[in-house]
């Protein structure tokens, strides 16, 4: 019993950092920008296809496709935002969501033309496979492997933003943009760095998902539901607050599906819609 | 008779013009006649057709004129398909009581859900409508024993409409059944949009704080035309029902919920036709691209939605408008060709 709680409680870790690597950057852009981006998933999924693409076509090693996930992502976000995006920062929710949800529905079209509407296979290298015994507990070596990858990288975030100077003039967009602005910083400089930067986690958590959840192309619509709820929880702009909300959500919805499997998904949902109706702006957020 | 100052007759000579019937419109609903002449064949598509057009209606309700974005709204749809398809299969296979039913039961559903909503704009909002329609799919799909699950309901049994008219294979009752609701329920929504109610929507979805301050109560009036809207919602889900005597769990899908926000916008919210034209035109080109495989025809759709928001912010109805007015050479008129300013930020 205990050691079937602390499995659970392991592996919903590891699906938590997976969902705050495809949120995060949703989280902080729309804090900056109030861009309801709902094309996010998209580059986890562009992300997913470049790792696919590049071990089954290319023979590339696992690792060595990770850096390359995540600049492709970050590229293609920013010919996104410089053409589409930009043009609607003033417009509504209503036509963000709307215009967003369009370049989702064309990606899933596209990467169902062009890899078929399949799982992708992957093969992880040996040294990634198989399980470990820690103290009578049995740990997938994936998921103890994307647990500290998601920590470095959550780590290396959380210092830029509060050590370096750009990170001051994120987290000062974030708080008030119009102030920044008026201070002379470059907020849509920042900001398309910013995007850059989220899209490119999202491409890298899109690669490493494959193991975990697959990757067809409803990846991009799949995974919209769950980091909408991770960053409508978390609050906007806020790491800490994004990163305890994709725990939790990780956490409760493996205890959820093991637990539970009759009810499934609903008590995530109705997790989310309880929270939402407390605190409309988030645990931790501090704004509508 | 109360001395009424100048403003307010404006305002009713404004509301009087709208409600006068225009040759189009009278045009527009004689063509809708023209399947069982013309097209014989594809009674069925019409049908569908009037279903997704009832419902683009209900949604035009609250987004196009009251300004309340939801990407759940095939909640109500799918509540209104289900209880109609369990009146029947619990034995009262009646047609119209299961309608009304099935519609006030959506109702009912959407004033409980109004005094939520009605608190909430922005992001809050469409996550929690996001939210509810998953937790009704979801629970729809857990609850197997009454829905049947990702089966679907089995063993509709419609009666035949007033005893008479049987619900056939070529769809000739569907239609005639599908499209008579449809225009009652048109009339009523466009009874209710040129009526003070209507006007004061208009006034929250441009301003809600100002409404608010101007002694309007913006709350309950949202909360009334959400229920009105969930009903409507309700009825077109009912209908889908007892015209293909059967439901799947898809009633309730978040693409549904997507779709029909697509439709609208395609067609253009907050005109009445708006959903209609959006639901003609997405429902037979989706017909024609019924062959290929269903994830390629989202492209197309994904490409009509950038293409709509970057281009044609008001649908193809307000692009029809304009290209008419300019035409006419007549400068801007107010509302009809006007950016809609629901859609600019404040």
């Amino acid at each position: 019993m205990i050691t079937s709680v602390f499995g659970v409680l392991f592996d919903g870790f590891a699906y938590g950092m997976l969902l705050f690597l495809l949120s995060v950057g949703l989280s902080v852009t729309l804090g900056m920008m109030n861009f309801v981006n709902l094309a996010h998933c998209t580059f986890g999924m562009i992300g997913g296809y470049v790792t696919v693409t590049l071990m089954n076509s290319w023979g590339w090693p696992f690792l060595a496709t990770l850096p390359v996930a995540f600049v492709v992502a970050a590229l293609i976000s920013v010919v996104f935002e410089r053409t589409m995006f930009r043009r609607l920062y003033r417009a509504t929710d209503l036509d963000q969501c709307l215009l967003t949800i369009g370049l989702v529905f064309v990606s899933v079209a596209t990467a169902a033309w062009v890899y078929g509407t399949i799982q992708q296979p992957v093969q992880l290298p040996p040294y990634l496979r198989g399980s470990v015994q820690v103290m009578g507990l049995t740990l997938g070596v994936y998921r103890i492997f994307l647990i500290v990858f998601a920590l470095v990288v959550t780590g290396l975030l959380v210092a830029a933003l509060e050590f370096t100077r750009f990170g001051a003039q994120v987290r000062a967009a974030v708080d008030n943009q119009r102030m920044a602005r008026g201070l002379g910083i470059n907020v849509d400089g920042a900001f398309a760095i910013t995007f850059a930067l989220g899209s490119g986690l999202a491409g890298l958590g899109g690669a490493l998902a494959i193991d975990i959840v697959g990757l067809d192309p409803s990846f991009a619509l799949a995974f919209l539901v769950y980091v909408l709820i991770v960053v409508a929880v978390g609050g906007l702009g806020s790491i800490g607050g994004t990163f305890a909300a994709a725990m939790l959500l990780g956490i409760s919805d493996m205890a959820g599906k093991y637990y539970f499997p009759a009810i499934g998904s609903f008590l995530i949902y109705l997790v989310m819609i309880s929270l939402l109706m407390w605190r409309p702006a988030g645990i931790f957020g501090r704004r509508t | 008779m109360a001395v009424t100052s100048p403003a307010i007759a404006g305002a009713h000579q404004y509301l009087d013009a709208q409600v006068r019937w225009r040759t189009i419109e009278i045009v527009f609903w004689l063509a809708t006649l023209l399947p069982f002449v013309v097209t014989p064949d594809y009674l069925v598509l019409a049908s569908q057709i009037a279903v997704t057009a009832l419902f683009a209606l209900s949604l035009d309700l609250i987004l196009g004129y009251a300004g309340i974005v939801s990407l759940g709204h095939a909640a109500f749809f799918g509540f209104g398909a289900y209880t109609a398809g369990l009146i029947s299969k619990w034995g009262w296979g009646e047609p119209l009581t299961g309608l009304l039913i099935s519609g006030l039961a959506a109702g009912l559903l959407g004033y409980l859900m109004s005094f939520i909503i009605s608190r909430f704009r922005h992001l809050a909002l469409i996550m929690i409508t996001l939210g509810f329609g998953l937790l009704l799919h979801e629970l729809a799909n857990s609850a197997s024993g009454i829905t049947g699950g990702a089966d679907g309901l089995q063993g509709v049994k419609m009666w035949p409409l007033f005893g008479a008219f049987k619900f056939d294979l070529y769809g000739r009752t569907a239609y005639w059944y599908a499209l008579i609701v449809l225009f009652l329920l048109f009339l009523v929504s466009r009874r209710l949009i040129n009526s003070p109610f209507g006007l004061s929507l208009r006034g929250i979805r441009e301003n809600a704080v100002r409404m608010r301050a101007i002694g309007a109560e913006s709350r309950s009036h949202i909360r009334k035309i959400y229920t009105i809207s969930a009903i409507i919602a309700g009825v077109a889900g009912a209908i889908l029902t007892q015209t293909t005597e059967t439901v799947s769990l898809g009633v309730l899908d978040f693409q549904r919920s997507a779709d029909i926000l697509v439709i609208l916008i395609l067609g253009g919210a907050g005109r009445l036709y708006g959903g209609l034209i959006g639901a003609i035109i997405y429902m037979i080109a989706r017909d024609w691209f019924s062959g290929v495989n269903p994830q390629y025809w989202y492209f197309p759709i994904g490409v009509l939605l950038i293409g709509v928001v970057l281009f044609l912010p008001n649908g193809i109805l307000g692009g029809l408008a304009q290209i008419v007015n300019s035409e006419r050479g007549q400068r801007c008129t107010g509302w009809l060709t006007a950016p809609l300013p629901w859609r600019r930020r404040p």
